[in-house]
């Protein structure tokens, strides 16, 4: 293997491991606030991503009704959980986040299909179409069993990732979809080029850690999911609702998850299934940082990306094989390392 | 004066263990009302219940009305804030961020004057500020559980136990904080090991036992009745 191969491969795997660090992180945030290991975060991976060729297409992705139906689901089970307490007040505000929202989401998409203002905008608008669908689902799926235990919201979790994807079947249909670049400049750089693509990825990747960074840093918002994450009860008793917290962080998961999937899909085919394997390349970082450490997940995510563009290039059909193997020495050094405890403090 | 708190015929279970079993108290307005009673009495199982950290039959009244289906994360924003026995602090976060967190209810302007107000009264914590709170010690982290309550300007302040392992000194300094917030208008209900000085503080006493009020009334004839002499104050037997 010569050098120029060698760095093509490094970057291919940078490139990847970027996108895997995103979702990686994605995955610890909702885990350390709301205890669900989160398996559907592929789903908004393909959600993102083929929403993004449709409106690049110049058509209306499924997704801008999808969401109405996630919304008025979510809207049905508010309604029935506070029967004893419904307001006018109270049922107005939830109609217009959960039924005016995405129907305002709805008109916009069809506005900017018709008027066709590129890129930018479409990004913009995948965002906003996919993010509501997080909140909505965890008010669905996960809020109603929030205090249950890790295993029975693992189960729930793989549940709901099945549905999704049965849902994707439904609204995009079994045909795979792959966007224009985002760029279309190529800069070399020694031996190889690195793609407009690429330095996109790289620059939003970078961009949404430092805004993540920031967001738990420097905002009271943030600074609230974190409490939850480190103490249920003391966020409770401070008076953070967890279900506020468990929305925010389904929030951001869903966001990471579109602008994931807006990332990869001019560079590979994107299927209604596809984000399932690309998620669980970042559930295997996050399982190396713990389901605690960012900067870990985050390191892990690069190192995963690079062994499976290595693998692929020597054993290719092994490469999903070989990229899971990693896990088994990490567990095995963690379960060394740190003596288990179920101590919540 | 009717009751700030009112708690009136409330039971608690452990599964089908009853820990609390019907017990009735009240706070008025601008009172210090202290519960007393041995380890495993039921004490801190009936602060908790009145934050509404758990489940509870009977009712719990505060200012007039009956918030037994308000979540303890609302309770917060009507003014009924607890001092757990366990601080339950952020201990990976900042002094400074555990105090503003406490204020997560009552709006930015004010969080920011009442962050003043909490330094001014807890001098340690502003030299403490930037130090994570897992690593303070014992009293101070007693002293941040405290702050962060005060963050979110209770108008009923519930205490477990707040001179658990605290230096006799220090014991003196909460004691008189306690009488100092009340002087602000703050109700207290207080859970305390320490019965002489909880007496001492307290307008009234009840007196716990095995998940029941034993006695109950003002808490000068209570530090001198022999039956709590004996039990709790150390004295006779
Ligand atoms: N989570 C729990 N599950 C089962 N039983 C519990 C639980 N918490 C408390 N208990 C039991 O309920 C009873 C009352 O406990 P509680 O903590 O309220 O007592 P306490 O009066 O606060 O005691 P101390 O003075 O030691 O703090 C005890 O017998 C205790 O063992
Ligand atoms: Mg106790």
């Amino acid at each position: 293997m010569d050098s120029t191969i060698l760095l093509f491969l490094l970057q291919d795997g940078l490139t990847n491991g970027a996108i895997y660090a995103l979702l990686g992180l994605a995955l610890v945030l909702v885990f350390a606030v709301t205890r669900v290991i989160f398996v559907p975060q592929g789903e908004f991976v393909a959600y993102g991503g083929l929403t993004f060729a449709l409106l690049e297409a110049g058509k209306l992705p499924g997704t801008a009704y999808m969401v109405v139906a996630f919304g008025a689901a979510a809207f049905a089970m508010e309604l029935v959980s506070r029967r004893r307490e419904l307001a006018a007040r109270l049922v107005a505000r939830e109609a217009a986040f959960k039924l005016g929202l995405p129907l305002a989401i709805l008109f916009l998409a069809k506005a900017v299909v018709a008027a066709q203002p590129g890129a930018v905008v479409n990004l913009v608008l995948t965002i906003a179409i996919v993010a509501p669908i997080g909140p909505y689902l965890y008010r669905v799926a996960f809020q109603p069993i929030a205090d249950a235990s890790v295993l029975v919201l693992l189960i729930t979790a793989v549940g709901v990732h099945l549905a999704m994807t049965g849902i994707g079947l439904v609204f995009f249909g079994a045909e795979g979809l792959r966007a224009p670049p985002i760029s279309s400049a190529v800069l070399p750089v020694g031996p190889i080029v690195v793609t407009g693509q690429n330095l996109g990825i790289y620059a939003i990747t970078a961009a949404l850690i430092v805004a993540l960074y920031l967001f738990f840093g420097r905002t009271i918002t943030g600074k609230a999911l974190r409490a939850t994450a480190i103490n249920r009860i003391g966020a409770r008793l401070v008076g953070i609702r967890l279900a506020l917290s468990g929305r925010i962080a389904f929030t951001l998961a869903a966001v990471i998850g579109a602008v994931s999937g807006v990332l990869i899909v001019p560079m590979t085919t994107l299927y209604y299934d596809t984000g399932f394997l690309v998620g669980l390349k970042g559930f295997v970082a996050a399982i190396i940082g713990g389901l605690v450490s960012y900067p870990l997940t985050a390191a892990a995510a690069l190192l995963v990306g690079v062994v499976e563009a290595f693998a692929s290039f020597h054993a290719s059909d092994w490469k999903e094989v070989i990229v899971f193997t990693l896990l088994l020495p990490v567990l095995l050094i963690r379960s060394w390392t740190d003596p288990h405890s179920d101590e919540e403090e | 004066m009717s009751a700030l708190l009112a708690v009136e015929h409330l039971s608690v279970a452990y599964g089908r263990v009853e820990a609390v079993s019907d017990v009735s108290l009240s706070v008025a307005p601008g009172e210090i009302v202290t519960v007393i009673g041995a380890n495993g009495a039921g004490k801190s199982t009936l602060l908790n219940a009145a934050m509404g950290l758990l489940p509870a039959r009977g009712r719990v009244v505060f200012d007039g009305s009956d918030i037994g289906s308000v979540e303890a994360e609302d309770r917060v924003a009507l003014g009924l804030c607890l001092v757990a026995e366990k601080r339950e602090l952020f201990g990976a976060m900042t002094v400074e961020d555990n105090l503003i967190l406490g204020a997560f209810r009552t709006g930015r302007s004010l969080a920011a004057e009442t962050l003043a107000e909490v330094f001014a009264r807890f001098p340690r914590l502003r030299e403490r500020r930037a130090q994570l709170a897992g690593t303070l010690s014992g009293g101070e982290r007693q002293m941040l559980a405290m702050g962060r309550a005060l963050m979110s300007r209770p108008r009923l302040l519930m205490l477990d136990e707040p001179s658990l392992g605290l230096a006799p000194k220090v014991v003196a300094d909460i004691f008189a904080i306690i009488r100092d917030l009340r002087a602000t208008g703050v109700a207290i209900l207080l859970v305390e090991q320490n019965a002489r000085a909880a007496l001492n503080a307290a307008d009234r006493a009840y007196v716990m036992e095995l998940g029941r009020i034993g006695l109950e009334g003002p808490a000068s004839e209570l530090a001198s009745d022999p039956r709590i002499a004996e039990s709790y104050l150390g004295l006779g037997g």
